[in-house]
């Protein structure tokens, strides 16, 4: 197996290569970026465990692999149904706004956990903390297929070593990479800006 | 979003700087004389023999916040390394570029250009202001530099480049004098002079051409190159070369101009300077204080950045003119934009 991809540059990848490849790539390093990846390993490692509610078991922070799809990574929290079949939840802070880049770092788990546990997942959870809400999301062939994809993505890019243009589009508004990327800024000279320019203005 | 952070410049001679809890606490003979919060902090830069705590010292190095220790004078001696923000591909970008020909000198002129073209903007500007009398010598100086900035696209070498920035840099000194409105006989400037300097308007660039030296490489580290691989200035041991380079085109907008304002609003006066045996002049304490708190306000100041079409304060462009070079260098832009102030 190829070194393991992790869950976390999927959902990176799906939202903007670019985003993907700075991060993980360039490992710019923003304020933002890191403190919010810190906090996420900090929860982790710290909610860990297990605990019990009308029969479901919750894993917390429970390490993940796929030998076969070539994923590793964490899972926040695993659900393990009475007949012991796990289900993924993701919890998001914001509010419920269907992602594709949420539903395939989902789907990359479930892949996970049905070869660690020899079932088949048919659905996982992702839970949105601002609105309370809890949504299904159906591992779908499509999701799967976008899951992998997005594996084979993410390994090209790591090979090449390149970055990716910039999305420039609503994207870049959410985006705690922007001043690293300044998406917006023309990749060449705009109109009127001239380092050789010999007018005496 | 990146903010403006502070750099915190402690230049009081035994001075003590440890943490207490998320904040430095600076204390002179057991004596408190400030606090601030850490993620306030960009950096630390002390003069002389300023004491800081180990424990300071790593909880800096982890945050990426860098610690310079320059001499009592400002002369630059050391620098705190911290875990680079990582990017290998850059540095080998960096790396391989330097060692393009092609490559290297299409840099070193749009750095020059950068230069050049914002000498002639602070003559101009000066011109409109300055006396009848000094203005068109002030005016003529800006149509040399611009004919130099005529000839650059075609330099052929680096060295060439160089050259072209040395006429310029001779035009642009001959005329320096004539932007000060004040104090004209106490602030003349001979040759340009590095250490020790031999007159008061050498002494003040020096030292605000360090402290700026300071940012930029600080700014360079910040997005993961090497502050010692230059393009303009050739690579030297010990030498920033790239810090060197990516201040050139900050010089004039940032450190002269700042001289300039100080002296006229006489704010910098001979008091401020200590004139030694043997033609050397030195700045005083509290010259230097002047000085460190101007360049502090100045930092604040918010300009048009020409290529990313956005206000920026002007403390950041170091770090924005980095990350262009950056994006160069790893190919997600055809040419290094310099800074071309308005
Ligand atoms: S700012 Fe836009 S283009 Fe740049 S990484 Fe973020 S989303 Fe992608």
């Amino acid at each position: 197996m190829d070194n393991p991809i992790p869950l976390s540059a999927l959902q990176h990848f799906v939202f903007c290569p670019r985003q993907y490849a700075l991060i993980h790539v360039e490992q710019t390093w923003t304020e933002n970026a890191q403190t919010a990846r810190g906090r996420g390993q900090h929860e982790r490692a710290h909610g860990g465990g297990t605990e019990e509610r009308g029969g479901v078991r919750t894993l917390r922070a429970l390490p993940l692999v796929s030998r076969r799809h070539g994923l590793a990574g964490v899972a926040d929290v695993v659900e393990l149904l009475p007949d012991g079949s796990p289900r993924p939840v993701e919890y998001k802070s914001g509010r419920a706004r269907p992602r594709l880049a949420d539903e395939v770092q989902l789907c990359a788990q479930a892949l996970c956990l049905e070869e660690m546990f020899g079932v088949s997942i048919p659905e996982g959870f992702i839970y949105h903390v601002a609105s309370r809400g809890r949504r299904n999301v159906a591992f779908t062939p499509e999701l799967r297929g976008a899951v992998l994809e997005a594996r084979d993505g993410v390994r090209a890019l790591l090979g090449s070593g390149e970055l990716p243009p910039p999305a420039a589009d609503e994207r870049c508004r959410l985006c705690s990479l922007f001043d690293a990327c300044e998406p917006f800024a023309p990749r060449d000279f705009p109109p009127g800006y001239d380092p050789f320019d010999t007018r005496l203005l | 979003m990146r903010t403006l952070l502070n750099t915190l410049y402690v230049q009081t001679q035994k001075s003590y700087l440890h943490l207490d809890n998320d904040n430095v606490r600076v204390e002179v003979e057991g004596e408190r004389r400030g606090m601030l919060p850490l993620h306030h902090l960009d950096g630390i830069v002390v003069f002389g023999n300023v004491l800081l705590s180990p424990f300071l010292i790593q909880k800096l190095g982890r945050a990426h916040k860098p610690v310079t220790w320059l001499t009592e004078w400002g002369q630059f001696t050391a620098r705190s390394e911290t875990p680079v923000s990582g990017n290998v591909l850059l540095r080998v970008a960096q790396h391989a570029c330097t060692c393009d020909p092609a490559r290297t000198l299409a840099v070193a002129r749009y750095i020059a250009a950068g230069k050049l073209q914002n000498q002639k903007t602070t003559l101009l500007r000066s011109a409109r202001e300055a006396a009848e009398e000094d203005a068109p010598a002030l005016r003529q100086a800006a149509r040399d530099i611009n004919a130099q900035i005529a000839v650059l696209p075609l330099a052929e070498t680096v060295d060439e480049v160089r050259g072209i920035e040395g006429t310029a840099a001779r035009s642009y000194f001959e005329v320096f004098s004539l932007m000060l409105r004040v104090n004209r006989d106490f602030f003349w400037l001979g040759e340009r002079t590095r250490r020790p300097a031999r007159d008061p308007i050498n002494a003040v660039l020096n030292y605000v051409y360090t402290l700026l030296a300071g940012e930029c490489a600080s700014a360079c580290q910040t997005v993961g190159l090497d502050p010692q691989i230059g393009f303009l200035h050739a690579l030297r041991p010990g030498r920033q070369s790239l810090a060197l380079d990516l201040m050139e085109e900050l010089r004039p907008v940032v450190a002269d101009r700042a001289v300039v304002t100080l002296i006229n609003r006489q704010q910098l006066t001979p008091r401020d300077f200590t004139l030694h045996e043997g033609r050397t002049v030195t700045l005083t304490e509290d010259g230097r204080r002047t000085i460190i708190k101007h360049f502090q306000e100045r930092k604040a100041e918010e300009v048009h950045h020409p290529l990313t079409g956005r206000k920026t304060p002007l403390g950041l462009i170091p770090h924005v003119q980095a990350r262009l070079l950056a994006q160069h260098l790893r190919g997600d832009r055809p040419h290094y934009p310099p800074y071309l102030h308005r």
